[in-house]
């Protein structure tokens, strides 16, 4: 019989802990199967956060380094210096990378590391149980916004790829979702472009994920999609923020209405 | 062979290179500043790389990743930096993987001040971050034995897998002396079951990692762990014994400050006064019986440490309470001279009488 579907090399043949719903699965996929497509497994290095992808070490069948809360960018950066040859990338959600590891992102941008960076963004801290993350929208209500968060006391979302898109080190910085399939295929090309990036000698690449968290949102996965697409899409527009490519730059974007 | 005149820190960043080291990953602090500035004029000539990172906790992060990779790794600083650096110290021991981190210590708590200091011994030695681990630590006393105690840093690191730290300190840092580069083999241990290089296709896929979600697991890794420690204990330790064969009183010194209490030891013999110098190499693991060794016909001990009393608990755990102990010390910068050293010794000495 002729295989049309199959696991991705790079994915180790394990049972994944996240949670039904979750959108982590479609993205470790989508990084694995582009490390197949390009045939860089052999030399690829990846490096996981602290969060709900603690153990993606398990999951990718390349070498993997486990970094403290926040410092993947600079384990990474540590890696690329010291072994250029090596294709490495983080994988980080945005506790890790928007809130302890603001610096560590920032800075490894700027320096334009060598990089690629995939980060989920769920607008929650999932592994410790649902608290409010620097990427929580105003309102939400999370197990520390219990009455909504309330940017007079608890300031307002980071915008991250916004923000880092006025960096002359950064050689992509993109937003995408993994919402519908069109979506999906997107965030699949631009995981690609950031690897190509780094094999091309670019510098630094982020691909932001928008993600949803069923169990700390409280909804069903449908339903997670459904504000996906309605709450979080609209605060978090979707785009190419900046490709050293196209010369997208963010005030072009946001002409465009932040639509890929 | 050559000998040219250093400053300590310069020479220890010279013998870094010569030892193999590739990358160096650091932030600005007094008094650490002439070993990087050195290292980030001569890498990039010598193959090697420089980074200067935006925090100390980002450097210490880039000596996992870049040591993680089985390559030659080292950052440096001083005391309140060491203190940062401290969550990734506690991660790369976790992780079983060698580096050399180099603390040249000045005064503390806090901003303190930028004059020499020992006032990182406990930090050194029992507190270095959380969990239960260990790191080597060496202590040397005059440039030259930077150098020498550089390459036997890094040999150690990989030997047994895990951080090695140089503790130098203001004094040591910038003071020059005469100084002489070994031929140093470029020999390294290999690195190929455990590093993260790419799996070429040919194996399983390395993980450097700390976490062990289940607690058996975690313990099992500790105790394995201190097994190795307890093997360093064995045949690591070392210690310099001056005059100790017929001492009466023995001064327990570290670091610069041996350098003061060996004057003053010499001007005491000159006085006709039995005494001797027990300097510890490795503060960790502590040679405990070369302690016991220097101090078999001592009725008295005195640590003397540019501190409050640190290394004084581990002289007295040596030695079982068996001896009395007493101990002088300057401490926030303040450098004791051999004078006021002889004068404690001279105290111990009535006391014998």
């Amino acid at each position: 019989m002729a295989v049309v579907f199959e696991r991705p090399k790079s994915l180790c043949d394990v049972r994944l802990h996240y949670c039904a719903g979750c959108t982590h699965g479609i993205i470790h996929r989508l990084v694995a199967e582009v490390i197949d497509e390009m045939g860089i497994e052999g030399t690829t290095v990846g490096v996981c956060p602290v969060g709900c992808s603690v153990f993606a070490y398990n999951y990718f069948n390349c070498d993997m380094i486990e970094a403290p809360h926040g410092r993947a960018p600079a384990v990474a950066t540590g890696v690329k210096r010291a072994r250029p040859d090596l294709n490495v990338f983080t994988y980080q959600g945005d506790g890790d990378l928007a809130a302890i590891g603001t610096a560590e992102t920032v800075h490894a941008a700027t320096r334009g590391e060598n990089i690629a960076i995939i980060f989920v963004n769920n607008g929650t801290y999932g592994m410790t149980g649902g608290q409010m993350a620097p990427t929580t929208l105003p309102g939400q209500v999370t197990t520390t916004s219990p009455y909504g968060r309330n940017p007079k006391t608890a300031g307002y979302p980071v915008h991250v790829c916004e923000m880092l898109s006025t960096l002359d080190g950064v050689a992509l910085a993109t937003r995408t979702a993994v919402d519908t399939v069109p979506h999906i295929r997107e965030t699949k090309k631009m995981i690609r472009k950031a690897f190509e990036n780094q094999r091309d000698g670019k510098g630094f690449s982020i691909v932001e994920v928008l993600s949803t968290c069923p169990s700390n949102w409280g909804l069903t996965p449908k339903e997670c999609i459904k504000r996906l697409q309605e709450e979080c899409m609209p605060y978090y527009p979707l785009g190419v923020y900046k490709d050293v490519d196209t010369n997208v730059a963010n005030a072009e974007l946001l002409k465009m209405g932040g639509a890929i | 062979m050559e000998k040219v005149l250093m400053k300590g820190n310069e020479a220890l960043a010279e013998a870094a290179i010569r030892a193999g080291c590739k990358c160096f990953f650091g932030y600005p602090i007094t008094p650490q500043t002439e070993l990087s500035e050195y290292l980030s004029k001569q890498m990039p000539k010598r193959g090697g790389v420089f980074l200067q990172a935006e925090s100390e906790v980002a450097a210490i992060n880039m000596v996992l990743g870049g040591a993680a990779t089985g390559t030659r790794v080292m950052t440096s600083s001083s005391s309140p930096g060491i203190s940062l650096k401290s969550e990734g110290i506690s991660y790369i021991a976790g992780s079983d993987v060698p580096c050399l981190i180099v603390n040249v210590e000045r005064g503390g708590p806090g901003l303190g001040s930028i004059q020499p200091s020992q006032q990182d011994y406990w930090q050194a030695t029992k507190g270095l971050g959380h969990g239960d681990f260990r790191l080597i630590i060496l202590a040397p006393n005059s440039v030259q034995e930077v150098v020498n105690l550089v390459v036997r840093a890094f040999d150690l690191g990989e030997k047994y897998r895990m951080p090695v730290m140089l503790l130098s300190d203001g004094l040591l840092g910038q003071m020059m002396e005469p100084v002489e580069f070994p031929e140093i083999s470029d020999k390294q241990a290999d690195k190929s079951s455990w590093a993260a290089t790419g799996t070429k296709m040919e194996r399983e896929h390395h993980i450097v990692n700390s976490l062990y979600i289940e607690a058996n697991d975690l313990e099992e890794q500790v105790v394995k762990r201190y097994e190795k420690y307890a093997k360093i204990e064995e045949t690591e330790s070392d210690a310099e014994l001056y005059l100790c064969d017929d001492a009466e009183i023995v001064v327990t010194a570290f670091g610069a400050t041996s350098r003061i209490v060996k004057s003053a030891v010499n001007k005491a013999r000159a006085e006709g006064i039995k005494v001797g110098m027990f300097r510890p190499i490795t503060l960790w693991p502590f040679p405990k019986k070369q302690l016991l060794d220097a101090t078999k016909n001592a009725k008295n001990v005195l640590s003397v440490e540019m501190n409050m009393g640190q290394m004084v608990d581990d002289v007295k755990l040596a030695l079982d309470c068996k001896l009395p102990v007493a101990f002088f010390g300057r401490t926030g910068g303040v450098i004791p001279t051999p004078n006021e050293v002889l004068a404690e010794i001279k105290k111990l000495n009535g006391g014998v009488q």
